[in-house]
């Protein structure tokens, strides 16, 4: 069984339907890039698959060892983070949460866990630093590092790029591809960057006017991408 | 400073022992809490949870209940929870649902009381749980204690559930995604800051209340730069902002509340200034 699996997604909120009769899977080692115009409900998409949101009908499953709350997730920046006082350390180790259940405080393999993912996204001479103080490309790296403390098998990221300067953003598109390629780690992403997207994802799920799921191959041979970007991929 | 408070004669006396101690638990634990709330941008639940609270106490005097407590802790939790929960997607904003049910009490309860109430001094009551009455220099030791176990029980939830507070209240979504109860979190948040609310109210009053739970935690914030260091500050603040603005008003003649808010107003003062010239040193 695929990792997750999207049933007959019809999505919409306040009784207004975005998405309608939406399937899709995702299997284990999968880079799943999630195109779309705005509004087209990318987001309704991503909030229906972490469970924050009930879709108007129809289902999503995990399967292939994978829980419902085993899928990290990389949000956009919130205003109430924007100011929010907190160490690089510990929000990192929030990410830990989800295995706490009842039991107070961290436990040392947990504190272990979250300071191998600060030294892997090269946090560590940031660890006693204020998020706030940060500049947006580490910024996204502590989450990043607190979406790896929650989960080793899946994660959704929602535009990870967006507010980052090139060379950031290609240092970040390099992570992902090495935690997707190196560590087997199903990649979600919602993007607007189609040039990113065809560059490493293997699948692509476009969704709007048109919509389209297959790999990135069957994608730039659609109708679909002509949609989004005219003139193709190579423009 | 304790050769200071020995000379002073006043502390013989066990109903200002009792206003001290009680003043620097209720300080403690609304900084406590203040430090989420702020956060959460709900700086106004406690204006709004107090004049539910005054409210209930119309509500309950017009009833004739001789122990008012009860009924007013019931209410208040109940607005506390509804605030709170409906807090991401209702019709009506936080900060509109605030402001509806903090005024809307506010009217009723003095309403009521005009209504029903065969006091001869009206106004005299209505200012008094307003503005903080002299209710805390006569508490029994029935309520120290009470408050004292109150304060206990509101400081171990905090400390007990400090890891869970901090990632519901930085990123709920994230929170909620990865499985932590952010629903169960968030209610009980309600429903110690409702507690509080209902303890404090005889202190500093219905209408200062919130400057017990915003103040400490906006002066901590100024300064220190992770969540632990915040917390610790404010809540050390707290305790000795309560204490200074008590001590002044004993020996002075102040009244107590708006002595207290005095006090912390002009630490955030000191607090600002700190920050300031850190941030400009660097």
């Amino acid at each position: 069984m695929a990792q997750l699996t999207c049933q007959n997604l019809c999505l919409g909120y306040d009784g207004r339907e975005i998405i309608h009769d939406l399937s899709f899977q995702v299997e284990a080692g999968n880079y799943l890039c999630i195109l779309g115009e705005n509004g087209s409900g990318k987001s309704t998409l991503m909030r229906t698959i972490l469970g924050l949101q009930a879709p108007l009908s129809g289902k999503v499953l995990t399967g292939d060892g994978l829980l419902p709350q085993e899928i990290g997730y990389l949000p956009q920046q919130t205003l109430v983070q924007r100011d929010f006082p907190a160490s690089v350390w510990e929000i990192v180790l929030s990410g830990c949460q989800n295995r706490q259940g009842f039991r107070p405080f961290y436990s040392r393999d947990e504190k272990e866990q979250a300071r191998a993912m600060i030294d892997k996204l090269e946090l560590t001479p940031l660890m006693k630093r204020c998020y706030r103080e940060l500049s947006g490309g580490q910024q996204q790296r502590v989450l990043l590092a607190r979406a790896l403390c929650a989960t080793r098998k899946m994660l959704l990221l929602d535009e990870p790029v967006s507010g980052l300067d090139p060379k950031v953003t290609q240092e970040m598109y390099a992570i992902i591809r090495k935690l997707n390629r190196e560590e087997g780690i199903t990649i979600l992403m919602i993007s607007h960057d189609l040039h990113a997207a065809v560059e490493d994802a293997t699948h692509i799920l476009h969704i709007g006017h048109t919509v389209f799921f297959g790999t990135k191959e069957e994608y730039l041979k659609s109708d679909a991408v002509l949609a989004f970007a005219p003139g193709g991929a190579d423009k | 400073m304790s050769e200071f408070l020995s000379k002073l004669e006043y502390l013989q006396f066990p109903f200002v022992r009792y206003a001290l101690i009680v003043g620097v638990l209720i300080a403690l634990c609304s900084s406590l809490l203040g430090v989420p709330l702020v956060l959460k941008r709900f700086s106004f639940i406690g204006d709004g949870l107090s004049h539910v609270a005054f409210g209930a106490m119309a509500i309950a005097a017009v009833l004739g209940l001789t122990n008012d407590m009860p009924l007013i802790l019931v209410i208040t939790i109940a607005s506390a929870i509804l605030l709170l929960r409906t807090g991401q997607n209702a019709k009506i904003k936080g900060d509109a649902a605030v402001a509806m049910i903090s005024v809307g009490a506010l009217a009723i309860g003095y309403l009521l009381m005009n209504l029903f109430n065969h006091s001869s001094n009206l106004s005299g009551d209505v200012c008094s749980t307003l503005f903080g009455s002299t209710s805390i220099l006569t508490l029994t030791k029935g309520e120290v204690w009470l408050c004292l176990i109150l304060s206990v029980l509101v400081v171990a939830v905090f400390v007990l559930f400090y890891d869970k507070i901090f990632a519901v209240t930085f990123d709920e979504s994230f929170a909620r995604a990865t499985g932590t109860k952010a629903g169960l979190y968030n209610l009980l948040i309600a429903i110690i800051t409702a507690v509080i609310i209902v303890l404090a109210m005889n202190l500093v009053g219905s209408l200062l209340i919130s400057a017990l739970v915003i103040f400490p935690a906006l002066s901590a914030m100024r300064v220190f730069k992770s969540f632990r260091g915040v917390v610790i500050c404010s809540a050390v603040l707290s305790v000795l902002c309560s204490l200074v603005g008590m001590l002044i008003s004993i020996l002075a003649g102040t009244p107590v509340g708006s002595t207290i808010v005095a006090v912390d107003i002009a630490a955030f003062g000191v607090f600002s200034l700190i920050g300031f010239l850190k941030g400009n040193l660097k």
